[in-house]
Formats: C-alpha cells, sequence, structure tokens
C-alpha cells in the first residue's frame, strides 16, 4: 500500500492553470501532511476541480508543480495512479454493470487478480450498503447509490491518498452522514483524503485542516476553529421592516463588529458578533433608539459566507457567466 | 519500483480482456445496439436487392450477389461510427476521467473497444450472409474464399474504426459524432463500387470512386464471393488496412490520452 517515497502526502507550488482565457488556478500553493483529512473549500468556479483534476493526473498544470506521495503530477503520473483513489464530481459509473460488476473491473484494473477483486468488490458494497442493489445495473440506481458507488470505486485500490470532489451533494442526510463515518473511519487508518466542499459545516466535521479557495487562490489556510476565529465569533443577522432602514442598520450594527454585511434582496444586515453574544441585548436597544423596526434577528455559527465575506469582503457568490471578467480580477 | 516490460505487457493485455469483456456486456444488456447495428445493413440489403436492383445493371448474374458484399462492407465500415460513438459517450457519461485516473493501460480503452466491435461486425457479416442466402444470394468459389469475402470487409474496418474513435476522442461529443458520421461516411461509402459499378458513375466522378480505397475493399469482397481472383487489389486492401492501422490506433490512443 505504500509506495515508500518520502515527504508530505500532497506538495502544491505555485500552481497554475489557463483554459484560454479562463484563469482557473492562479498559483496556488498547498502542503497536506500523510494521514489527515484536507478540506478544500470554496464556491462555484473557485477551482476545486480543476486543482483536484490536475493532482489526479487528469489534466496538466500550465505552470508550476505538484507531487502526491513525492512522485509528480506529470512526470510520474503513471506510477501516481497506483497510489491514488478519486470521485470526481461528476459521477462516473458504468451504468449497464451491475454495482458489483463496477467495482471488479476497476478492480481489474488495478490489476487485483480476479478472486481479489471479487472480494474488495463485496466488502465495498457492505460498506457502502449497496447489498440490495448489488447485482442491478447501475442505471437502475438512484442518484444517491451511484454516487456512494462512485465512492466505492475510489477505493477499491486502497489508495494512499483520496480526492473526493463534492462527494456529499445529492446525498439525503442519511447517506451523507454513513459517508462521513466511512471518511472518518479511512482517516483512522491512515489514508490521507483530500476533499473538496461547500459546506464549512462539512469541512468543520471531517477535515483536521482546510484551506479556503476563491477565484483560483487559496485564501486562507487553517483548521476550522481558526477559519471561524476570523470570522470573530457568531454572526448576528438583522432583518429590517423597512428597506429604507437597512443603511442605518449597518451603522448601527458597525458598532458591534466589523464589516457588517447587507444582503438587499433579503434585507438582512449580518455582522460577526466580536463583542460576544451578550451585546444583544445593546443591539436591540441600539437599533430601537435609532427607530429602526426590526422583522427578524437570530444569532449563528459562521457559515461558510461569513468566512468568506470575512476573509474577502465579499459574499461567496455564484460562479458569473462573464468569463473575462474573472480572468482580470 | 516500476514494474518490468513483461508485467507491463501482461497488464496490458488484461486490462484489454476486461475491457473486451465490458463493451460485449453492453452489446448484450442494450438490445438497442443489436438492433442498430443489424436493422439497417438488412433493410439496405432488402431495399437494394427488390428495389432498385431491377434498374442497376452489373456484370455478375444477379444483383443481390453484386451488392451484397458492397453493403456488407459498408455495414462493416458504419460499424465504425459505433465506435467512435460509444467512445464518445464514454467520455460524455464521465467513465473514462475514471479509466485515465487508473493505473490501467491506455491503449486497453481503444484496443478494448475495438476488439469488441470487431466481434460485433463478425457477428453482422454471418447475420447477412444467412438473410442474403434466404433470398438469393450464393458464394461463388471455394470454402476459403467464401470465408476470405466478409473477412476482407472486417479486417479493412478495423482501421477505419480506430481513425472514427480517432476523431471521436477528440471532438468528445455524442452529437458531433454524429454529424461527422454522416457527412464522412456516407459519401465515402456511397462514390465508390459498393451498390453500383463504377463505369455507371459520372465521368468526372469515377476517378474518385476508384481512387477510394473503399471501392478497393468493396471489389475483393466481391471478387472472394464470386469466386474469382482478386489479384493486386488483395495487396492493395491489405496495405490501405495496415496503413491506415498504423496511424489510426495510435492517433486514438493518443487523443484518448490527452489531458488538457
Ligand atoms: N475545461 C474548461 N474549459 C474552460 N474553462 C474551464 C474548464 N474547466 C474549468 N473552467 C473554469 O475554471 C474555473 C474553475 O472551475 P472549477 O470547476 O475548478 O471550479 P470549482 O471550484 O470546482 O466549482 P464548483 O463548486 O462549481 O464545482 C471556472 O471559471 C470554470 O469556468
Ligand atoms: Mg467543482
Amino acid at each position: 500500500m505504500t509506495t515508500g517515497t518520502a515527504g508530505p502526502a500532497i506538495l502544491v507550488r505555485g500552481l497554475t492553470k489557463s483554459f484560454g482565457n479562463v484563469v482557473a488556478l492562479r498559483g496556488v500553493d498547498l502542503e497536506v501532511e500523510r494521514g489527515v483529512v484536507f478540506g478544500l473549500l470554496g464556491p462555484n468556479g473557485a477551482g476545486k476541480t480543476t486543482l483536484v483534476r490536475i493532482l489526479t493526473t487528469l489534466q496538466r498544470p500550465t505552470s508550476g508543480s505538484a507531487t502526491i506521495v513525492g512522485l509528480d503530477v506529470v512526470r510520474d503520473a503513471s506510477r501516481l495512479r497506483r497510489a491514488i483513489g478519486v470521485a470526481g464530481q461528476s459521477v462516473a459509473v458504468d451504468d449497464q454493470l451491475t454495482g458489483l460488476e463496477n467495482l471488479e473491473v476497476v478492480g481489474r484494473f488495478h490489476h487485483l487478480g480476479g478472486a481479489e477483486a471479487k472480494r474488495r468488490a463485496r466488502a465495498l458494497i457492505e460498506r457502502f450498503d449497496l447489498v440490495e442493489a448489488a447485482g442491478r445495473r447501475a442505471v437502475t440506481y438512484s442518484g444517491g447509490m451511484r454516487r456512494r458507488l462512485d465512492v466505492a470505486a475510489s477505493l477499491v485500490g486502497e489508495p494512499e491518498v483520496l480526492f473526493l470532489d463534492e462527494p456529499t451533494t445529492g446525498l439525503d442526510p442519511r447517506s451523507r452522514l454513513s459517508l462521513w463515518v466511512a471518511i472518518e473511519e479511512l482517516a483512522r487508518s491512515g489514508t490521507t483524503v483530500l476533499l473538496t466542499t461547500q459546506y464549512l459545516e462539512e469541512a468543520d466535521r471531517l477535515a483536521s485542516r482546510i484551506a479556503v479557495v476563491d477565484h483560483g487562490q487559496v485564501i486562507a489556510e487553517g483548521t476550522a476553529a481558526e477559519l471561524k476565529g476570523r470570522v470573530g465569533g457568531s454572526v448576528l443577522v438583522v432583518q429590517v421592516a423597512d428597506r429604507s432602514r437597512l443603511d442605518a442598520a449597518r451603522e448601527v450594527l458597525g458598532r458591534y463588529g466589523a464589516n457588517p454585511h447587507v444582503d438587499e434582496s433579503t434585507l438582512d444586515v449580518s455582522v460577526p458578533m466580536s463583542a460576544g453574544a451578550g451585546a444583544i441585548a445593546e443591539v436591540v436597544r441600539a437599533l430601537d433608539a435609532g427607530d429602526i423596526a426590526v422583522s427578524n434577528l437570530t444569532l449563528h455559527q459562521p457559515s461558510l459566507d461569513d468566512v468568506f465575506f470575512a476573509l474577502t469582503g465579499h459574499a461567496s457568490e455564484a460562479e458569473t457567466p462573464d468569463a473575462g471578467e474573472r480572468g482580470e480580477k | 519500483m516500476n514494474p518490468s516490460l513483461m508485467t507491463r505487457v501482461r497488464w496490458g493485455v488484461a486490462d484489454t480482456l476486461v475491457m473486451v469483456g465490458r463493451n460485449l456486456l453492453r452489446y448484450v444488456r442494450l438490445p438497442e445496439n443489436i438492433v442498430n447495428i443489424t436493422v439497417s445493413p438488412i433493410m439496405f440489403l432488402l431495399l437494394f436487392t427488390y428495389v432498385l436492383g431491377g434498374a442497376i445493371r452489373t456484370s455478375t448474374p444477379d444483383y443481390i450477389t453484386f451488392v451484397l458484399p458492397g453493403i456488407l462492407v459498408q455495414t462493416l465500415l458504419f460499424g465504425g461510427f459505433g465506435t467512435a460513438l460509444g467512445l464518445a459517450q464514454d467520455v460524455q457519461s464521465g467513465l473514462f476521467d475514471r479509466y485515465r485516473s487508473l493505473p490501467m493501460a491506455r491503449s486497453a480503452v481503444i484496443v478494448g473497444r475495438l476488439i469488441a466491435d470487431l466481434l460485433a461486425n463478425i457477428f453482422v457479416a454471418v447475420l447477412m450472409i444467412s438473410i442474403g442466402t434466404l433470398i438469393g444470394f450464393r458464394f461463388g468459389g471455394s470454402v476459403l474464399q467464401s470465408i476470405g469475402s466478409p473477412a476482407v470487409g472486417i479486417l479493412f474496418a478495423l482501421p477505419a474504426a480506430a481513425i472514427f474513435a480517432a476523431v471521436g476522442l477528440t471532438v468528445r461529443s455524442v452529437e458531433a459524432v454524429n454529424v461527422i458520421g454522416f457527412t464522412l461516411i456516407f459519401p465515402i461509402t456511397f462514390v465508390s463500387s459498393a451498390f453500383v459499378p463504377v463505369e455507371s458513375m459520372p465521368g468526372w466522378l469515377q476517378p474518385v470512386a476508384e481512387a477510394n480505397p473503399f471501392t478497393l475493399a468493396a471489389n475483393v469482397s466481391r471478387a472472394l464471393a464470386l469466386g474469382q481472383d482478386p489479384g493486386g487489389d488483395l495487396v492493395g486492401v491489405l496495405i490501405w488496412t495496415a496503413g491506415l492501422a498504423a496511424v489510426g490506433v495510435p492517433l486514438a490512443v493518443r487523443a484518448y490520452g490527452r489531458r488538457n
């Protein structure tokens, strides 16, 4: 299972990737220790998939370098493929094969030999709760079952480093939880996992370290607690009753935390409560004194949006269709 | 650290066999695939024999003897279109991303596909000759010639399929493969001796039809069906086959392995 090469599980230096004039990665540096679950957190279009595809030898970097367990993603690609497992963002299962056959074929392509390929396929089918569907063609599977089969396929080779690109997208809460448990088990057994996600909650639960990616760059890295610390505690969200009072509300909230964030569409003003949750009563009084009618007020744990806003000063807006604009930023 | 050449060859062969099996399963489990590859040639055979046959004068005793080898070779060549389509489908479904991240031989994906489609072509050839026999087709030569007649088509279709595969893997879209298939393969197969004698075409078209390697393949297949000596044309077909294979297979494997 180990290739015996020294160094970190993943080492990325100055990695860039352009598609024509769209710059997907603009200089990524990353170091992932062996045996940890590392989260790559970022909004749509941040460059997560591009990074994963380069690290799994599916695409070539434009410049910079990357090694996985000491093997270069360009020069040592074929050896590298023996050390990794991948479940890409879009599920890759063979519709006309059964779940079991899908896994067996992957095992054969790992050169396991028939008996061993069968054994591992059966074990994974059980582990991913697909026993009943094991003999059915994958075309009959639900989205969640296909996702689970896909993740199972990434484990057939017992990889040293596993890449999961948004593995829980489309899973119901129960399947999500069981996948989380499976990832935690893998981590305990020493597998390095690089996981991309759009949800801080998921990164929080699974990853011991998280890199936040935005516009092709790592803008922050640390433990979940460290990242949340950057937000400055809990986030207070005040929804004003009257649009014309939005600015006044922002002014008031600005006294209790840095950079209040106004959402014009929902009439929400949010701010990290650096002053501590105890200050809420004061905030309410200040709003009242400022003649600002409030229709809703909540205090919550920082979300990805809040981390984003605190780190970048802009919301984690969805990918803009205007590629030209992205290219310049 | 790196496996020896012997081991790599062994793995390459094993990977290819697994791929052949996987592709054959797709034929068996998707009956529409079999319908696709068999219905149109049978329709062609019946339509040409009963509708057009009376109007076309050929040197052979009857039109079906003339046209069956032509339709057969055309059908087999058209199978290459299915090869390209199947590969483009696998690209679109993301399955190739899985394969390309695995430590398997890159050539196995292409060669495994070509072999599976070759086996399908053998099935189609046997079926068409059987149906042809029911409506009056007869081989006129020795057993060897009778086997050689479809074999030439099956052989010639192989590198053609590799070239279509390279195209399919370059455009990477099922729709684009469809367009290319119809705008490229149809003219190539029709401007040939497959369905009508070249002498019956307008003068300016005859050199095109004569130069078409497909004419060569159809001529050889037909000569063998009639029990005639194909002469130098047989060598010509073999040279074309080897030449196209030498270009097509590496091109297809490269197009598959390309990472952007
Ligand atoms: N093959 C490609 N051709 C052109 N542009 C591309 C290509 N692949 C990715 N991009 C662009 O690169 C940028 C990063 O995309 P990527 O898929 O890596 O983002 P992501 O973080 O995975 O997003 P998501 O969360 O939506 O999956 C986007 O602007 C995307 O449009
Ligand atoms: Mg993505």
